[in-house]
């Protein structure tokens, strides 16, 4: 018995020193930043559509979903009948980065990124706007546009003119 | 100028220069011995603060420095308030007696392996009161373990090292290290070596015989309610026994200064700094036995192997003697 321990000593002993050789797992964070996945839940953003309008049709979806209530919006509409968001309002200090407001949202507008350096020093600098969380582009979906399938008319765009719409129905009239 | 006062002057000068040295690797130490944990677990340890973070122990020093000296309401104070003293100052009296090289050390004494086993002796009073005046159940449990476990260990540390003082006739260190010109002891007791070590670690209460402080089951054992500079003082008592028992090592064991071409002190440090690398190493490595397994391993196994070696190296010596005569 005594024997079998000595040499399970040594081999034990030799194996961690054979680790001396290996390479070191660790990534040194600031100066080394580590890969993120492109669908890593980050930072929040606000996307806009191809045509570099607002994507938000501040349905309050996202609001809804939300398990720590980290969402505040205001629903308002321009002269074309067009629905937009007055406010836009997450409070990063409660947000658990659980990505249901993007799961939530019927018009890919809310997104999260692969992004996770925001400290700050204050907790109010945590709480951001629409202009801080609306990005220039469309983040991860391309080519979507709401509006441009969506059935509701709004100005420059009729009903049924959308992409793979069909033409209304009068229902006043009862030929088929 | 009288010779009196020169050459006291001379060993003072001495003794402030060995405790400074020995004080610095000990704080260097707790960094080295960081880097090496990370070393062998894939991964870097302190790197951040100095270059490779050379500057991390004036950190932890700092740190522990502006920590709150707390005293419990219950602990018996003047104790509580001595323990750590005596654990520091045991080891650190210890390197009197230690032969660095020809010329550089603090006391010669014709007994010095018998001051080193005295004193080193004395540090289990620091573990054992620090637990007992802490006046907290873990404390107390450490403690005990402590005191058993240390005055188990040290009945064949002293037998294990009696080997040598066979062979080189003295105990006189500066003796034993050039008796061993021709071979070093490590070869004829290599068993003395191996009982030596172990009995060494089990004294220091290092991994993987920490069951004094044995963090998961006793929170820190018998230093569980210190804090600020008084835990800092075990610490530093920690690191400099492993010096120091790294340094004996060399002194009784690998030839202590002897060596080729590299001047006798850097030898001498070498040979120190395989061992205590070598004390991480089984840090890194090795598991902690149960209690029950340490003290059988230690009056069961290790006890009769070093009366066995004793015996026969006594056999030896007095047959060589008998040839000579």
């Amino acid at each position: 018995m005594t024997g079998m321990l000595k040499t399970g000593l040594l081999k034990t002993l030799g194996l961690v020193l054979l680790h001396s050789g290996h390479r070191r797992e660790t990534v040194q964070y600031p100066e080394e930043k580590p890969y993120l996945p492109p669908r890593w839940r980050g930072r929040i953003v606000l996307s806009r559509d191809p045509d570099g309008e607002e994507r938000c049709v501040a349905c309050y979806l996202c609001a809804a979903a939300c398990p720590v209530d980290c969402i505040a919006l205001q629903k308002t509409e321009d002269e074309t009948g067009r629905w937009y968001p007055e406010f836009f309002r997450i409070n990063f200090s409660r947000c658990i980065f659980c990505g249901m407001c993007e799961e939530a949202c019927p018009t890919y507008a809310i997104q999260l990124t692969p992004d996770f350096e925001m400290g700050e020093y204050d907790r109010r600098d945590l709480v951001y706007e629409k202009e801080d969380l609306l990005i220039s582009g469309p983040g991860k979906y391309h080519d979507y546009s709401f509006w441009r399938v969506a059935g509701k008319a709004i100005g420059g765009k009729d009903k049924g003119e959308a992409v793979d719409e069909e033409p209304p129905v009068d229902t006043r009239r009862l030929m088929p | 100028m009288n010779e009196p006062v020169v050459s006291a002057a001379a060993t003072f000068g001495q003794l402030v220069a060995i405790l400074v040295a020995v004080l610095t690797s000990a704080a260097l130490l707790t960094w080295a011995e960081r880097r090496l944990l990370g070393l062998w677990q894939d991964r870097y340890g302190p790197n951040r603060v100095g270059p490779f973070g050379l500057l991390q122990p004036v950190a932890d020093v700092i740190k522990l420095m502006m920590k709150e000296d707390f005293i419990p309401p219950a602990a018996d104070k003047p104790v509580y308030l001595m323990a750590p003293i005596v654990v520091m100052s045991t080891g650190l009296i210890a390197f009197a007696v230690i032969p660095f090289a020809p010329g550089i050390g603090v006391a010669d004494m014709s007994i010095g392996l018998l001051f080193f086993l005295a004193i080193t002796g004395l540090t289990v009073y620091g573990i054992v009161l620090g637990g007992w005046a802490s006046n907290s159940k873990y404390s107390l449990l450490g403690g005990l373990r402590g005191a058993a476990q240390m005055i188990s260990y040290e009945v064949f540390l002293g037998l294990a090292l009696m080997g040598v003082v066979l062979q080189a006739g003295s105990f006189d260190l500066r003796t034993i290290v050039e008796a061993q010109a021709g071979l070093w002891f490590v070869v004829p007791q290599i068993l003395g070596f191996v009982l030596f070590l172990i009995a060494g670690v089990a004294e220091l209460h290092r991994l993987p015989f920490d069951l004094p402080e044995a963090e998961n089951e006793l929170v820190a054992g018998f230093h569980t309610e210190y804090s600020s500079m008084k835990f800092g003082m075990f610490f530093v008592g920690e690191y400099v026994g492993m010096i120091l028992t790294g340094a004996m090592a060399t002194t009784l064991f690998l030839g202590g200064w002897l060596g080729p071409v590299l001047p006798p002190i850097v030898w001498f440090l070498l040979k120190t700094a395989v061992l205590v690398v070598f004390f991480v190493l089984l840090r890194a490595a090795l598991p902690r036995p149960r209690y029950d397994q340490l003290m059988a391993l230690g009056w069961k196994v290790l006890l009769p192997l070093a009366l066995l070696n004793l015996v026969v190296t006594g056999g030896f010596v007095v047959a060589g003697a008998g040839g000579t005569a």
